[in-house]
């Protein structure tokens, strides 16, 4: 269907028809000074020809370089096919679509995804996406307090990436949540666990526990999940999804539960097995490692699960599957008292939305891969940055600043300023890192660095030869 | 279906019957679980939590809509109906039955000044149009 504008005599029509002078006399009620008024920065429109130019010109300065950056967005292999299928007519649309019940394609593959992604993470449930994993993160965090009822305060890790501490931030201060930064142990770029025992026994509503975290590093989930518990606080995932087909699934974080339940009999599965641990209570994080581009900073997704037993308070939609009368299979909206349409003011989130067209690409990608195909390109990418670590630190007066395992990203200590070595290696097509500094001034002239799985024993040496350069000549 | 004359109302459609034991039952009306329909979800507030006079403390989703259920008087929550937590369709079957949770009121007199059963029933008649 076409997307027609109203014309001048339908606004006209519709003005006169409701009694009102103008356009903005329907905004009225919004305080003058509230308003924004003319957007100066924001040019006048061009003409095709210049748009097309400008992207062009736009284009050319992206995937340049050899990338060795990820910090919350990675450089993985997307099999040509899966943007060829997310592309198609049938599922070329960014969200639910409204009368979604219509839409049994597009319900049943955000079905596919939300069984995918917590089998993945170990969980329940799955909505069927959030904007991204920023955005995911601070929902948990509402989410996390609406259930938990008596405090508004959330331990946030300085572990957790800085760029999502600080969307978190943004959008929780103003209704009255408290986040409070755990530091890192210096030595093992962890949570430091000394740091934690102060809140043991106080009223603390979650607290966040990143895997891997910021710095690539493996943070001891299990313990921290336990300890969470302990304080009778919930237990929040954050996770890369890609990881997760090497590292233990959030749902199994933490250790059994004193009384175990009886286990099922014989063919019973895995998860079954595992129905003894608690494990963390939400899971979040960021879906693009699953199939989506680079594309200088988005359209990401982030994606969502949770236990049973926290469902309800759950933001964005969520299908289900269910029969019709005549007992055939189906796929619906389920679990709609929790959304604004229904709940109004008392939704469980009014500010969020899914990204269908990106979890339509990532279901096709799970699809593809498959459990091995996850599994291979995870250990890939963490082969090839235990490589460049080695290799890197072979460079003299260049080394690995934290001693805990890490997964497919590490951090670099440089002898020189880290803001000129890495300018100095993307003068030879090498974006080698990104710089710490501005986040983590305590740590020197350190680099954040990653090699996925798209990167080949020679890229390793030109990053090696470049940073070589830089610090020798 | 009446509403029965032993119990108190709100304008707000909530029930409550006065225990022997002091303390009083609160549930929604007939009125509401219609306007509502199928139920499929209660949460009720936690015991010992204390309750002003109309503050929000339940809330009762159906297949169509969600509602919240207010404290009718100030008091405590002295006990809850888990029963509710597994089969909330109780509360269609029959409402007032199907009592939710169960409160110390701060006053008796509070409890006494609620609309009784015709009250109630001319605010349900004014609503309907």
């Amino acid at each position: 269907m076409p997307f027609i504008p109203h014309t001048e005599q339908d606004i006209k029509a519709m003005l006169a028809s409701i009694g009102a002078k103008n356009i903005d006399a329907l905004f009225d009620e919004i305080p003058a000074a509230l308003k924004s008024g003319k957007l100066t920065a924001v040019g006048d429109g061009l003409n095709e020809m210049q748009v097309s130019r400008l992207m062009r010109e736009r284009a050319a300065q992206d995937s340049q370089p050899l990338n060795f950056i990820g910090a919350g967005a990675y450089e993985h292999h997307i099999p040509a096919a899966v943007w060829e299928i997310a592309t198609r007519g049938e599922y070329y649309t960014a969200y639910t679509p409204y009368q979604a019940e219509a839409s049994q394609g597009t319900l049943q593959t955000l079905y596919e995804y939300q069984t995918m992604i917590a089998s993945l993470t170990g969980m329940d449930a799955s909505n069927a996406s959030l904007y991204d994993g920023a955005s995911g993160l601070a929902e948990a965090i509402l989410m996390a307090v609406r259930a938990h009822k008596t405090s508004r305060h959330v331990l946030l890790p300085a572990t957790v990436s800085p760029l999502y501490r600080s969307v978190a931030r943004s959008i929780v201060r103003l209704q009255n949540i408290e986040l409070v930064e755990i530091p890192f142990d210096i030595a093992t770029g962890t949570i430091d666990f000394k740091a934690l025992e102060q809140y043991a026994g106080a009223d603390i509503a979650a607290m966040v526990i990143p895997q891997p975290n910021f710095f690539g590093a493996l943070e001891d989930v299990d313990a921290l999940t336990d300890w969470a518990h302990a304080q009778n606080m919930l237990a929040i995932a954050l996770v890369n999804p890609l990881t997760l087909a090497l590292l233990k699934a959030p749902g199994n974080w933490g250790s059994p539960l004193p009384n175990p339940l009886p286990l099922a009999g014989e063919g019973a599965n895995e998860s079954l097995r595992e129905s003894n641990i608690r494990g963390a209570d939400i899971a979040v994080g960021d879906g693009q490692p699953l199939g989506a581009p680079l594309s200088s900073g988005g359209p990401y997704f982030g994606f969502m699960c949770c236990k049973q037993a926290l469902v309800r308070q759950m933001p964005g939609r969520i299908i289900g599957r269910t029969v019709d009368l005549d007992g055939k299979q189906g796929f619906t909206l389920t679990l709609q008292a929790r959304e604004q349409h229904i709940r109004r003011a008392k939704a469980t989130s009014n500010i969020c939305s899914n990204q269908g067209l990106m979890v339509t690409a990532a279901t096709i990608h799970m699809a593809l891969l498959g459990a091995d195909g996850l599994r291979r390109a995870a250990a890939a990418s963490h082969g090839n940055t235990q490589s460049l670590a080695a290799l890197a630190c072979g460079v003299p007066g260049v080394k690995r600043l934290f001693s805990a395992p890490h997964f497919h990203e590490v951090v670099l200590r440089l002898p020189k300023s880290s803001a000129a070595v890495l300018a100095g290696m993307a003068e030879q097509g090498v974006s080698g890192g990104i710089d710490l500094q501005p986040y983590y001034p305590q740590l020197g002239n350190a680099i954040l660095v990653c090699a996925t799985e798209t990167k080949t024993e020679e890229d390793l040496q030109r990053y090696v030869a470049a940073l070589r350069h830089v610090l020798q000549g | 279906m009446s509403n029965p004359a032993n119990l108190k109302y709100t304008a707000s459609h909530e029930w409550i019957r006065s225990e022997a034991d002091g303390t009083i039952s609160i549930g929604i009306t007939q009125h509401a679980q219609e306007l509502l329909g199928d139920m499929v979800f209660v949460e009720n507030p936690a015991v010992g939590r204390k309750l002003k006079a109309k503050e929000e403390c339940a809330v009762v989703e159906s297949v169509k809509a969600a509602a919240d259920v207010y404290a009718p008087v100030a008091g405590e929550v002295t006990a809850v109906n888990s029963e509710l937590d597994s089969a909330p369709e109780k509360i269609n079957a029959d409402p007032y039955a199907a009592w939710m949770f169960k409160m110390k009121p701060a006053s008796a007199a509070d409890v006494a000044a609620l609309m009784d059963a015709a009250a109630y029933q001319a605010v349900v008649d004014s609503e309907a149009h």
